[in-house]
């Protein structure tokens, strides 16, 4: 498709007095996968509403696969497949009755459904348990049932919410392949919330992080942990007092310090010189061993923009 | 469209009556039903229950209980599983998603009703016949088959609405409960408590009218009843509204 899969405009959603979603403005280009990170109640499964048209916003607006959630909302559920924060399988009927009746949903013939029941049930390790009542199962064959579920109908952008939890680390780490391989090879869109933020960093060539609502950061993981206009320098050896952090938090190029053990970390502005703030340490009896350039883990990243957010 | 309403009903009935291939207690207490209405009933009654206009009364109240028994399940119970959400994230239509748990409901009540009228038949014959063939006068079938319908229409929207306010499954069938009682008793009671120049005007107004007047007459009424509750019922499903309660 030409243009983002996802768009949003000053999208907002107040129930009552809470404001769940404030003004979230962002592009999400198509056949990438986006993660969406916040802590619970941030936000997340209200804006994924919102883009499935389920809920309708207080104010702006929002285009998916091209359509306006509003009033295109029945567009944008035929091309979408989701999974979301319950499985919402059928308990009382089989693995492979729920598969038949999305699949009816969906319009896939009789032989559609069959051939791509089989090549999903296989593929996620259920094809022999296809018969069995889903209400027995564990909670990760649900969860696997729930992405076949949301995977038949070859949608263009799927939503999932949480994907891996529940599952084992190798039934997880074989979806993250899938995922990887059906934004690459297949052009699939994949809109996903999880609090891993490791899998998070792996899986998605963009993130976004969302608190009370208000999206505090968007870009690659890349770019959240190198903080977008900052560098990070971290000098390792002894003897960090604290005058020598005060000197530094009034230069005008720092913008943070901390000091760790033996671990000394610089914000800095993009374009600061770090020879003298190393000249500067050295000069206060400190004993530096090495000075190297670093970056944020994107899980270190989030917390700061929590903490930030929550200052 | 009819496609999906078809598919809606396909998994409600799927769900109503089977767990992989096994019997529920559903389904026996089914056969239970079926064997009470369809063998006891007419073998105890005889002859007059395929002939006397009066059966069609009976009938008439048969697939309300039927009814209300599943409907409930029908919005209520997909909140409380969880399955709610899912089912609003595909694409089918609001109306499709609606008519579908109606037909299903209807299709549950009145196949039901149908079975025990023909095992009924059955019966009658096979313990009264000697040899005469006993059969429902088709004016009568007709009308019961009509009343059916209506009534288990009539049962699905009150149960659609009432499922579609409440916030699980118990709550829905309590009210509906009630719903129902009050269908019963209040023409009941309230007939009662008309003066008695009323109730005697209304008795000989009965006794002296054509007993195919009145029929039509309370078949107008159902219908009116139906269509207004349908158009209630589809006025209050939306999805976003959905999605809130």
């Amino acid at each position: 498709m030409i243009g983002p899969a996802i768009r949003t405009e000053n999208l907002t959603k107040d129930f009552k007095t809470v404001r769940a979603v404030d003004a979230l403005s962002m592009e999400i280009p198509a056949g990438t996968i986006f993660g969406f990170l916040g802590p619970n109640g941030a936000g997340k499964t209200t804006t994924i509403r919102l883009l499935l048209g389920l809920l309708e916003p207080t104010q702006g607006r929002a285009e998916v696969l091209g359509f306006d959630t509003l009033h295109e909302a029945d567009e944008i559920r035929a091309r979408t497949g989701a999974l979301l924060e319950h499985p919402g399988l059928y308990e009382r009927l089989s693995a492979e009755d729920n598969l038949e009746f999305f699949g009816r949903v969906y319009h896939l013939s009789a032989s559609e459904r069959q051939a791509r029941i089989k090549e999903l049930l296989v593929h996620l390790g259920l094809w022999e348990r296809r018969t069995e009542v889903v209400g027995n199962w564990s909670r990760g064959m649900k969860q696997k049932l729930g992405i076949a579920r949301a995977l038949l109908h070859r949608p263009s952008l799927v939503f999932f919410d949480e994907p891996t939890a529940g599952l084992d680390p190798v039934a997880a780490a074989a979806l993250r392949e899938d995922l990887a391989s059906l934004a690459s090879k297949e052009g699939v869109t994949v809109f996903l919330t999880t609090h891993n933020l490791s899998e998070a960093e792996r899986l998605c060539s963009n993130v976004g992080v969302i608190r009370q609502g208000r999206l505090l950061s968007i870009g690659s993981p890349e770019e959240l942990r190198t903080g977008k206009g900052r560098q990070r320098i971290e000098v390792l050896g002894r003897g960090f007092s604290d005058r020598v952090l005060v000197m530094l938090r009034q230069r005008p190029e720092v913008l943070s310090t901390s000091a760790q053990d033996n671990r000394l970390i610089l914000e800095l502005k993009e374009d600061a010189d770090t020879a003298p703030l190393v000249s500067l340490v050295v000069g206060s009896g400190a004993q530096v061993e090495e000075v190297r350039k670093s970056k944020a883990s994107l899980e270190e990243v989030f917390l700061k923009l929590m903490e930030e957010e929550k200052q | 469209m009819i496609d999906d309403i078809l598919t809606v009903a396909w998994k409600e009935w799927k769900e109503l009556f089977l767990q992989r291939g096994t019997v529920r207690g559903g389904t026996l207490g089914l056969l239970f039903f079926i064997g009470v209405f369809g063998i006891f009933l007419p073998w105890q009654v005889g002859p007059v229950w395929v002939e006397s206009p009066l059966v069609l009364l009976y009938w008439a109240w048969v697939p309300l209980f039927l009814v209300t028994s599943v409907i409930a399940d029908s919005f209520a119970g997909e909140r409380d599983r969880h399955t709610l959400e899912m089912l609003l994230a595909s694409r089918l239509p609001d109306r499709a998603i609606l008519l579908g748990k109606i037909a299903a409901a209807v299709g549950y009540g009145s196949g039901i009703t149908l079975v025990s009228l023909l095992l009924g038949v059955l019966t009658v014959n096979v313990a009264f016949g000697r040899g005469e063939l006993l059969l429902y006068p088709l004016t009568l079938f007709v009308s019961i088959i009509a009343v059916d319908l209506l009534t288990a229409t009539l049962a699905a929207c009150v149960g659609v609405i009432v499922s579609l306010r409440a916030s699980t499954v118990r709550e829905a069938q309590q009210t509906l409960s009630i719903a129902i009682m009050l269908l019963l008793f209040v023409p009941l009671f309230g007939g009662q408590a008309l003066p008695d120049e009323w109730k005697s005007s209304l008795l000989s107004f009965l006794s002296t009218s054509d007993p195919s007047l009145i029929l039509l007459f309370a078949v107008a009424v159902l219908v009116i009843a139906d269509l207004t509750l349908l158009w209630f019922a589809m006025a209050r499903f939306r999805r976003a509204r959905l999605m809130l309660d």
